[in-house]
């Protein structure tokens, strides 16, 4: 099952490699990883996507807790959470096609960050779910490129991920 | 020139080092000395509170700074050079890591505005040690050496115990700065849980009272936790049938009529086969491994309840669902239960442990034993390599002595047949299963307990990979009796290829071995060849004699022999090839 799991820790050097050091040493998949300091310059957030059994996940956040570096591991997954990922698709936009291009960016509420006479770079936010809607509903052969951030997460309401 | 207040106080960062393991008590420090340490080892040099002890391979010196902390409870010191000191050192982090044992490790590196230009013995230690330590610190500021090496040696010792790798620039040892030890240190991301949770410790005591089939388990994390009096108390108390792991030989008197011998690939009949039928199964400071449960699908299939006492939780439900898991320190954990049991049992006894059940399982225990499974030819011509143990055992028991194993064969009858009464007595690799750890393990211990009797327990093969510690067992005049079973093969391999390989004994036979006598004696050291079971005692007792001396045994043992009972690889623990 997918999971999405936030965690805060030590702003410092090689911090993010002692977590995807874990996750490539023990097995574990990684779908997306982000990872940004917060407004507390000392601590990082980040934000993993993998999948797993139920097993597995219990040792996702067993072994993360164990690094020294990390302070809060939450899986936003085990209560409502929001999700948001944001994608640049740099798209084929010429003769006929540059009107229906900009149609289905509008469907996808997408926003056009520039134009040439021959492409669009559409931005999406979105879950992940949505933009790979949004690539379907693209024809294959007009996507010049796409980069995704991976997913960001944060809990509905009073969840709150924070160090006290 | 006149020297400011301010200035005095200054301090380079190199004798900031050689101060924090003052500061930190540090009497020994197990090294090697090279280009990037070289500022640090002039500063030991001129003090005398912290000793150096020079090795002649930097893998030893970790292996012998680990056994210092397994027979002392200290945290184990090494110092090493950057680049291949650090890469030779990794095995014994490794195997550090593997055991839980509280390390560390001081390591040289290149100037920081040499690091990432592939410098002269650069290596990226912090990347290359990340998987097998607890925590490593890059130290880029020479004001950051003295809280790191507090942190480090925190870390190490508490919570899970484990190696910490401290990794220093030269330019960074050379530099100036004010010194002040911190006294403690608080980490916002490090809390470590001590105390267990009362309702789960409850339940852990509902399930034993209720037990009719128990069994008590457990392994090194009693003797790291130093809980085998709590342990010992518990098992007495409940009068449950006790097994230990390789790393918990010595947790629970092995000369005990409650103890079942060590469980596991090479455990005793008894042992595995109470664990897999028992009904409650209380696991403490153990881990559910491959070589103690084998297969844990196997395992699972029979039903029992589990209550699972541990430090870290990560141990918890890893490989095996557990009922009842108690996160905290063993030894806190034991004694709380210890003393709950106690108030219970001065109440009704209408849930006290079913005494018919107990009374019935220690009977079908009683047939298991009978089974004699370490049974072998007493009557050989040819050295039987469990004699030797035995004998060893019968001729050293009751006295002050430890020891060490290398991995193999030779490490499974020393498990099997040398009876530890005491914790930290027994010290072998049992996670990483290095070989080449005995000797410098038994160093480690001889600096430890100058006093004791040490032995190492080898084979020829796993002897020869650290064979260069026989000249620093000389320079400090080491009295160490290395007892090797010298079959001629590397004899767990041989045993492998004779039961599932089809007798294809490839590249496992020890050609070209050296004669170990001349070559002990060309260290300056006591050699000596047995090739009768007859003359076992009389080397034996003229080695124990000899208290000076380092004496070399070098047992000719038959070739043939093999480790029983065995589960091989993979499969359930009531699996077992007996003999």
């Amino acid at each position: 099952m997918r999971h999405i799991i936030s965690l805060l820790l030590e702003n410092e050097a090689g911090a993010l490699s002692r977590v995807s050091g874990l996750f490539s040493a023990r097995g574990y998949n990684i779908e997306s990883l982000t990872v940004a300091p917060t407004e507390d310059p000392s601590l990082s957030r980040m934000t993993i996507v993998t999948s797993g059994s139920d097993d597995v996940i219990e040792q996702i956040n067993k072994q993360l807790n164990k690094l020294v570096d990390v302070v809060k591991v939450v899986d936003l997954s085990e209560g409502t959470h929001i999700e948001r990922e944001l994608m640049l698709v740099k798209v084929r936009a010429a003769g006929k096609d540059r009107e229906e291009m900009k149609r289905i960016s509008d469907i996808f509420r997408g926003r056009i960050l520039d134009v040439t006479d021959k492409t669009y770079t559409i931005e999406l936010t979105g879950t992940g779910a949505k933009l790979d809607a949004f690539i379907e509903a693209l024809d294959k052969g007009a996507i010049l490129e796409t980069v995704r951030t991976g997913a960001s997460g944060v809990g509905r309401g009073d969840r709150i991920l924070k160090v006290q | 020139m006149e020297l400011t207040e301010a200035q005095t106080t200054e301090l380079t960062g190199a004798e900031i080092v050689s101060r924090c393991l003052a500061e930190e008590g540090i009497e020994l420090v197990f090294g090697y000395p090279g280009g990037a340490v070289l500022p640090i080892y002039d500063e030991l040099f001129k003090q005398d509170k912290v000793k150096h002890i020079l090795v002649r391979h930097e893998q030893a010196a970790v292996h012998a700074a680990d056994a210092y902390s397994r027979c002392t409870q200290k945290v184990g010191v090494a110092l090493v050079t950057s680049g291949p000191g650090v890469t030779n050192a990794v095995t014994g982090i490794a195997t550090a890591y593997m055991d839980s044992i509280p390390l560390v490790v001081i390591t040289g590196q290149v100037p920081t505005h040499a690091i990432g230009q592939d410098a002269f013995q650069e290596v990226d230690t912090v990347g290359i040690t990340r998987p097998c330590v607890k925590h490593n610190i890059l130290v880029k500021d020479v004001a950051d050496i003295a809280p790191s090496i507090k942190k480090a040696f925190y870390l190490a010792g508490s919570g899970r115990p484990g190696p910490v790798v401290v990794d220093i620039p030269k330019d960074v040892t050379l530099e100036k700065a004010n010194f002040f030890y911190p006294k403690s240190v608080s980490l916002r991301s490090y809390n470590t849980v001590t105390k267990g949770h009362s309702g789960q410790i409850r339940k852990a005591i509902q399930l034993l009272t209720q037990a009719k089939r128990p069994v008590i388990y457990s392994g090194g994390g009693i003797i790291l936790g130093n809980a085998a009096a709590e342990l010992t108390q518990l098992v007495r108390k409940l009068g449950f049938p006790c097994t230990n792991t390789l790393m918990g030989l010595g947790g629970y008197p092995a000369t005990d009529p409650l103890f079942l011998g060590m469980l596991g690939m090479h455990g005793t009949y008894e042992a595995n086969m109470a664990m897999q039928n028992c009904d409650v199964l209380i696991a403490i400071g153990a881990r559910f491994d491959d070589r103690v449960i084998g297969n844990p699908k196997h395992f699972a299939q029979e039903s029992r309840k589990i209550i699972h006492i541990d430090i870290d939780p990560s141990s918890i439900s890893k490989r095996v669902r557990v009922d009842v898991p108690i996160v905290g320190d063993v030894k806190e954990v034991l004694t709380e239960l210890n003393r709950q049991l106690d108030e219970s049992s001065d109440r009704t006894d209408s849930d006290r442990t079913d005494d018919e059940s107990l009374k019935q399982w220690w009977e079908q225990i009683g047939t298991w034993r009978s089974r004699d499974c370490l049974k072998f030819d007493r009557d050989s011509e040819i050295i039987k390599p469990q004699l030797v143990v035995e004998r060893l055992y019968e001729l050293t028991k009751g006295q002050d002595v430890y020891v060490t194993s290398d991995v193999g064969q030779h490490q499974m009858w020393a498990a099997q047949f040398f009876k530890f009464d005491e914790p930290r007595r027994w010290l072998n690799s049992g996670g990483l299963g290095t070989m080449g750890v005995g000797l410098p393990y038994a160093m480690g211990v001889q600096f430890a307990h100058p006093q004791s009797t040490v032995v190492c327990i080898t084979g020829e093969a796993s002897i020869q990979m650290c064979i260069q510690e026989l000249s620093t067992a000389k320079q400090y005049r080491l009295p160490l009796k290395i007892v090797n079973l010298n079959n001629r093969y590397m004899g767990m391999v041989r045993q492998w290829q004779e039961f599932f390989h089809g007798n294809r004994y490839a590249e496992s036979y020890m050609d070209a071995l050296p004669d170990f006598v001349k070559l002990a004696q060309s260290y300056g050291h006591v050699g000596m060849q047995i090739d009768k079971p007859g003359d076992i005692d009389g080397a034996l007792k003229e080695a124990f004699s000899r208290k000076d001396d380092l004496v070399f045994m070098d047992f000719v043992t038959d070739q043939t022999e093999n480790v029983f009972p065995m589960v091989p690889g993979g499969k359930g623990l009531s699996e077992m090839i007996l003999v």
